[in-house]
């Protein structure tokens, strides 16, 4: 479980996270959602330890992040960030390949490299393994990444917005893939989405950020509800059922 | 062997094949001896500065996760000849001349990597990813520090300022032979640590928030590698003074030749390609053009040419 007691946040004088306490459960698969700027990105980064946490404290797994040493919370969670990398000399198979090196520091074993291979076939990546960073399209670089965080192997992973420039199909495929580690897989994921259908369709828990406050937090059923999204956006949303789920659409 | 050892292997015999013609071309009968230390040494100096400016590029822009950017652009070797430059003024030639050069050499190391990794280290600790703001402030300080050293000079005595114009200008026609062997004790040091640190670099080079989450400690190695980067350009800079855009040629081919991001390959690549470029350019000026040029203006004036092609080309990132 990650627990999120007191945390504060101020870049210069703007202050992006007031006060928040929340815990985002275990073997769930977590959406956070809100509109721009309400803070899901920094309290996502916070967790990942990406940002240095300024007030409040953060456990992941009893797992104090402020104190922990780095090295071993990279083995407790795997967290997908901004994506800077200057290395354009470099495969996708060898990126992926640094998602192991928590484990091994530099010295892969044999069974680094299956996973990393069994890491690159979850993605489809394997035709591409061999292509330079520079050579593929930004959905697939995107798809590289999150095969790195995937062969990272943590109880944990948390992705930031991982559903950009992914189009339809590998999008789907992709929250397939998320559900499956969480159903079979006995792990952990929290991801920043926009698109909430995605959320509806295939969160168990949804934490609705809005001004730097938890707006509300419960299952999609709960909280993907008229009232609640039309409140948190300031915009009249309307939501439908399919297939028991809710569906919000934008456009009624 | 796979690719990069090949290559590696071919930049290894290309430089014996220069270091034989440059020891060995034109001997005459007479004193052999004599002049074979001489260019022994300068051969000596030759490598460690191309090994020195080769790795400390290659490890800035990695911890800078910039291609444009080279410790001269960001004023490392300004830093160094202003350091000199207090020194003579604050001590008097005099004085200065008498201190030991290997224990003056190795405490202005210090004081350069101290202060380096305190101007520098809190601009880069965050990932350097305003990149604007740190190319400003690079060329800023190098700026100040260039004009500092300046008006120290203008206000000292001539016979003072004699002694830090040595180390002000480029020549790889005057090498200071009496810092050699710490020279190369230094520069040894810093390129067996950056090679240990390799492949931590690689993981550096992904960006810092993909290093963070693999659990990289981020900063301490952008620190480590600041230091390293302020001792070798220490070193060069002492030896032949500073050299603006050949680490920037040097780095660009590196990357080009070994066609990978692993700096394993990348940084002995590095090395070894400026070790080629300055014992056979220093062959070519001394011993064909009968140094009717400076090999120093010709590096910074393809070095400069070769930095408008990257950039032209968006090779840059």
């Amino acid at each position: 479980m990650i627990q999120i007691e007191g945390v504060s946040h101020h870049i210069g004088t703007a202050q992006i996270l007031r006060d928040i306490s929340t815990s985002l459960p275990e073997g769930r698969l977590t959406a956070l959602i809100g509109p721009n700027g309400a803070g899901k990105s920094t309290l996502l980064r916070l967790i990942g330890r990406l940002e240095p946490l300024q007030a409040g404290r953060i456990t992941v797994d009893e797992h104090d992040v402020a104190r922990c040493p780095t090295g071993c919370l990279a083995r407790v969670m795997a967290i997908l960030g901004q994506q800077t990398a200057i290395a354009s000399r470099l495969r996708l198979s060898e990126l992926v390949g640094f998602g192991r090196w928590p484990h091994h520091q530099g010295r892969p074993s044999a069974d680094d490299h299956a996973r990393v291979a069994e890491a690159l076939d979850a993605f489809a990546l394997t035709p591409l393994a061999g292509r330079f960073l520079d050579e593929v399209s930004g959905g697939q670089a995107q798809r590289a990444h999150i095969a790195m965080a995937f062969a990272q192997d943590t109880p944990w992973l948390l992705l930031d917005e991982p559903l950009n420039n992914l189009d339809m199909s590998h999008a789907r495929a992709l929250m397939v893939r998320l559900r499956g580690l969480v159903a079979d897989g006995g792990r952990s994921v929290a991801m920043v989405v926009h698109e909430i259908n995605y959320a509806a369709a295939w969160a168990d828990h949804v934490v609705a950020m809005k001004d730097g406050r938890i707006f509300a937090t419960g299952a999609p059923a709960e909280v993907l509800t008229e009232e609640v999204l039309s409140a948190l956006y300031d915009a009249s949303i309307r939501v439908g059922q399919h297939h028991g789920r809710p569906l919000v659409l934008h456009h009624a | 062997m796979d690719r990069s050892g090949w290559m590696l292997a071919g930049l290894v015999a290309l430089l014996a094949a220069l270091s034989a013609l440059w020891m060995l071309q034109g001997l005459g009968a007479g004193n052999r001896g004599f002049v074979l230390g001489l260019r022994a040494g300068k051969l000596a100096a030759l490598v460690i500065v191309g090994a020195a400016v080769a790795v400390a590029t290659v490890l800035f822009q990695t911890v800078a996760a910039n291609r444009v950017l080279t410790p001269s652009i960001m004023g490392f070797d300004a830093l160094y000849v202003l350091i000199q430059t207090t020194l003579v003024a604050s001590f008097g030639t005099a004085a200065y001349a008498g201190l030991p050069a290997g224990g003056k050499f190795l405490s202005e190391v210090a004081v350069m990597t101290a202060l380096a990794c305190l101007l520098f280290g809190t601009l880069l600790a965050r990932g350097g990813r305003d990149v604007p703001r740190m190319i400003l402030t690079g060329v800023i300080l190098g700026v100040m520090f260039r004009a500092m050293a300046g008006f120290l000079g203008r206000i000292m005595d001539p016979s003072e300022f004699a002694v830090v114009q040595s180390v002000s200008f480029a020549s790889f026609n005057r090498v200071n032979a009496d810092l050699l062997p710490i020279a190369a004790a230094v520069t040894a040091l810093a390129v067996g640590l950056a090679l240990r640190m390799a492949p931590r670099l690689d993981v550096l080079a992904l960006g810092r928030d993909a290093a963070v989450s693999l659990g990289l400690r981020h900063q301490a190695l952008v620190l480590a590698a600041l230091a390293l980067v302020s001792a070798l350009v220490a070193v060069s800079t002492a030896l032949v003074g500073p050299v603006a855009f050949f680490g920037l040629i040097v780095a660009g081919l590196a990357h080009a030749l070994a066609r990978t991001a692993r700096h394993r390959v990348l940084l002995p690549a590095a090395a070894l390609i400026a070790a080629c470029l300055l014992v056979g350019g220093q062959w070519l000026f001394e011993r064909q053009l009968g140094q009717a040029a400076t090999l120093s203006v010709v590096v910074e004036f393809a070095g400069g040419l070769f930095f408008l092609y990257l950039l032209l080309k968006g090779r840059i990132r």
